[in-house]
């Protein structure tokens, strides 16, 4: 029985019921306990769970990333909230060396099964610092999964999944969307890691996206169609894996791709996107692939000059025009 | 060097419920518990002192002779191994870094000797006795340094990361600090298990092991703090061997003089112990182990020892000089173990080198075996990255020693 609720509960009923499910799933950061989370995401979880489950952090984002690593290895099954991925940062070290790599150093002993989870990408004139997009960096590094949900329905079931897989998963929220409301199934179900969806189906070019660049995407291809532009929108879903099966589908049938990345261009899911959809779909293609990113500049806190550094709608269809002007 | 046990940390001023007369005997009293406690705070918090804060008094008792011969034995073949990957690196059978643990050995062996077997271990790259210590086969060991598949991690990890998770060691970390937030979430872990899977008293202490050199990097601060404030089972020992690389300790650390100083901070129980001593080792250890182990609470310990070697093979130690390094031979815990052995009739002279033979020979055997084990086949590159099989990723695998072990009717557990 599906409801309308917000993305924040869908992700709170994700590792509440996983939580039900299995008891070596717990919660851990900063004033994800008494506070019940910095963005209310675990809102009644202590009272459920109580504090042994539900772990307010200190402040330490390296120390308790590590924590929660080493308690991986022991074969729990931890949730780690980053307030903000821009945070993740100073947790490099745990994060990049450890998580995705004790596997494979280990000889297949023991392996990492955490998910870290938080907000992604610009907030709203939170500045340079606390605007990071990390997928793109952190998707340079081989061991970890990235996923990057657009939806409330996608949000419950890929955390699920991402809490059930006994690999290490980096799971990228947005504070921009934690409000965002929609269909939800009351009982636990999974979105597989790996999997892109069509957003809008079209005939005429694919804009490829992930996470809330993705309702910009939507945005624009309305714009376009008025013009006479029938855009088909890829939710990439996962980053890694990424499905390259479904975008080259896509711009098989329409011969023309648009990639749209909130991080910066430079070495992107936008560039690899690109580049693989150049290799596959090489003969398919009637232009070169289009990139909309992040402008190259730290994240602006001025709001007019946020917006447009952000990839925003203009941007995308000024991308789309541009790129099927031949067609 | 100072060789006092039991230097708990001074209690900060201010702090009545540990001062006042109730405290006596280092027992706080139990402060009146909050309507809310059960909610506010999480698996411990230090701010309820639930705990006694003073380390426990070392043992006056030597074990048994069986035990002591078994050390002996111990503490020899990390040695011959030590020697005998240094000949392999040096004829490049061994690549990458390469950090000896020769001086060292009476740390390892005594701090497992005092611990069950089923507490975890952890440790930063100079890992080959910590785990050797622990039970892992030398050949299997020898076999990572050279690469091959027969090594403890198929040759996927190097001498840097010897892993052995049916001996409960769980590596072996190369990047300085970085294995003292990990051993922190092992205690978390193992803390969890007893008190909310199994819903009964903790039951497991891990020993994190780290030089003094990492007590620089913030992960150790982080994870000290942590374990305070969740009062995790886990004991900090720092094997400080008065160098981190080549920076004399007092040059990088402030308190060189007293590391047990760090403890303070984090109200935590400490202790510093000769190190070079493996039954003073013990001795310091057992009781401190039993405490963190009743109490559910983390330790912090300044094991002080003596490298003999350089940081890694390739070190030429112009730190420090040659009369300093003679002089800290004079003081090796195998010579002096035997000495003891030597006085109290438990071993004589024929019976140390057959010992010192029968190691001899088995670490030689290991390196043969070594040399046979082949290298990894290329398909192992894509193996072990990730657990799920995609892409070009084909999944993972348990190596070949646990195989077999499992095989054979399973490890110890």
């Amino acid at each position: 029985m599906a409801r309308t609720i917000e993305f924040r509960q869908a992700l709170c009923e994700a590792m509440s019921e996983e939580m039900r499910r299995d008891k070596r799933v717990f919660l851990c950061g900063e004033e994800v306990a008494q506070y019940s989370g910095a963005y209310k995401v675990s809102r009644g979880m202590l009272e459920e769970f109580g504090s042994k489950r539900i772990v307010d952090t200190p402040i330490s984002e390296s120390g308790f990333s590590g924590m929660a690593i080493g308690a991986a290895m022991m074969g729990l099954r931890p949730i780690v909230e980053f307030m903000s991925w821009s945070f993740s940062l100073v947790a490099a070290d745990p994060i990049l060396n450890n998580a995705p790599k004790m596997l494979y150093m280990s000889g297949g002993q023991l392996g990492c099964p955490i998910v870290f989870r938080g907000n992604d990408g610009a907030g709203g004139q939170l500045g340079s610092t606390h605007s990071w997009c990390v997928e793109s960096m952190y998707a340079n590094v081989p061991g970890l999964k990235i996923v990057m949900p657009t939806t409330p329905y996608d949000a419950k079931g890929l955390l699920t999944a991402a809490i059930r897989d006994d690999d290490p998963v980096f799971f990228l929220e947005s504070e921009r969307m934690l409000s965002l409301k929609g269909d939800v199934p009351e009982t636990a179900y999974t979105v597989p890691i790996g999997q892109a969806i069509v957003r809008r189906p079209g005939v005429d070019c694919t804009i490829v996206s992930f996470g809330r660049p993705v309702h910009f995407c939507i945005e624009a291809a309305e714009t376009l169609a008025n013009e006479g532009i029938d855009c088909e929108v890829i939710d990439g879903r996962s980053i890694k894996p990424l499905d390259m099966d479904t975008i080259c589908e896509s711009v098989r049938k329409t011969n023309y791709c648009v990639v749209v990345d909130q991080s910066w261009s430079f070495a992107s899911i936008g560039s690899e996107v690109a580049a693989e959809v150049h290799r596959f779909c090489f003969d398919d293609l009637d232009n070169h692939v289009h990139r909309v990113h992040n402008d190259d500049v730290p994240a602006p806190y001025a709001h007019n000059l946020e917006q447009e550094m952000l990839p925003n709608a203009r941007k995308i269809c000024e991308a789309v025009r541009a790129c099927t002007y031949n067609a | 060097m100072p060789m006092t046990a039991n230097t708990g940390p001074q209690q900060p001023p201010g702090q009545g419920s540990q001062s006042s007369p109730s405290t006596a005997g280092g027992v706080p009293s139990t402060p009146a518990p909050s309507p809310i406690a059960d909610t506010v705070h999480g698996p411990g918090c230090s701010q309820i002192p639930s705990v006694p804060r003073q380390a426990p008094l070392p043992l006056q008792r030597t074990p048994g002779h069986d035990v002591l011969k078994g050390w002996l034995r111990d503490m020899m073949l990390i040695r011959e191994f030590e020697v005998r990957s240094m000949q392999a690196y040096q004829n490049k059978l061994a690549g990458g870094f390469l950090h000896v643990y020769n001086g060292q050995e009476a740390v390892a062996v005594g701090c497992i000797g005092a611990a069950n077997h089923n507490d975890p271990v952890i440790t930063a790259y100079r890992d080959h006795g910590h785990a050797l210590a622990r039970g892992l086969d030398p050949k299997v060991g020898m076999a990572e340094l050279f690469g091959r598949i027969g090594g403890c991690a198929k040759g996927k990890g190097g001498s840097m990361h010897f892993f052995d998770a049916n001996n409960h060691m769980y590596g072996g970390h190369g990047i300085v600090g970085a294995q003292i937030p990990l051993g922190a979430g092992l205690a978390f872990a193992t803390k969890y298990m007893d008190e909310v899977i199994d819903e009964r008293a903790n039951s497991r202490v891990t020993l994190c092991f780290l030089g003094d050199g990492a007590i620089n990097q913030g992960a150790f601060h982080e994870a000290m703090n942590l374990a305070a404030v969740f009062n995790l089972p886990v004991i900090f020992i720092i094997e400080n061997n008065g160098y981190s690389m080549g920076t004399a300790t007092a040059r990088g650390t402030s308190c060189a003089h007293q590391l047990c100083d760090k403890a303070t901070g984090y109200n935590m129980l400490s202790t510093t112990i000769d190190g070079m001593d493996v039954v003073t080792v013990w001795r310091g250890m057992k009781p401190l182990i039993d405490h963190c182990r009743e109490h559910s609470c983390p330790a912090l310990v300044d094991m002080q020892c003596n490298r003999f070697k350089g940081h890694s093979v390739s070190d030429p130690r112009k730190y420090r000089t040659h009369d300093e390094e003679q002089h800290w031979e004079t003081e090796d815990p195998i010579g002096k173990l035997v000495s003891q052995l030597y006085a109290t009739d438990v071993l004589d002279r024929d019976q140390v080198k057959a010992l010192s033979k029968t190691v001899r020979g088995e670490i030689k055997a290991a390196v043969e075996w070594a040399k046979a084990s082949p290298e990894p086949h290329l398909d192992e590159l894509f193996h072990d990255v990730y657990v799920e099989q995609w892409g070009p990723y084909t999944g993972t695998s348990l190596p070949e020693f646990m195989q077999r072990r499992s095989s054979d009717g399973g490890g110890q557990h």
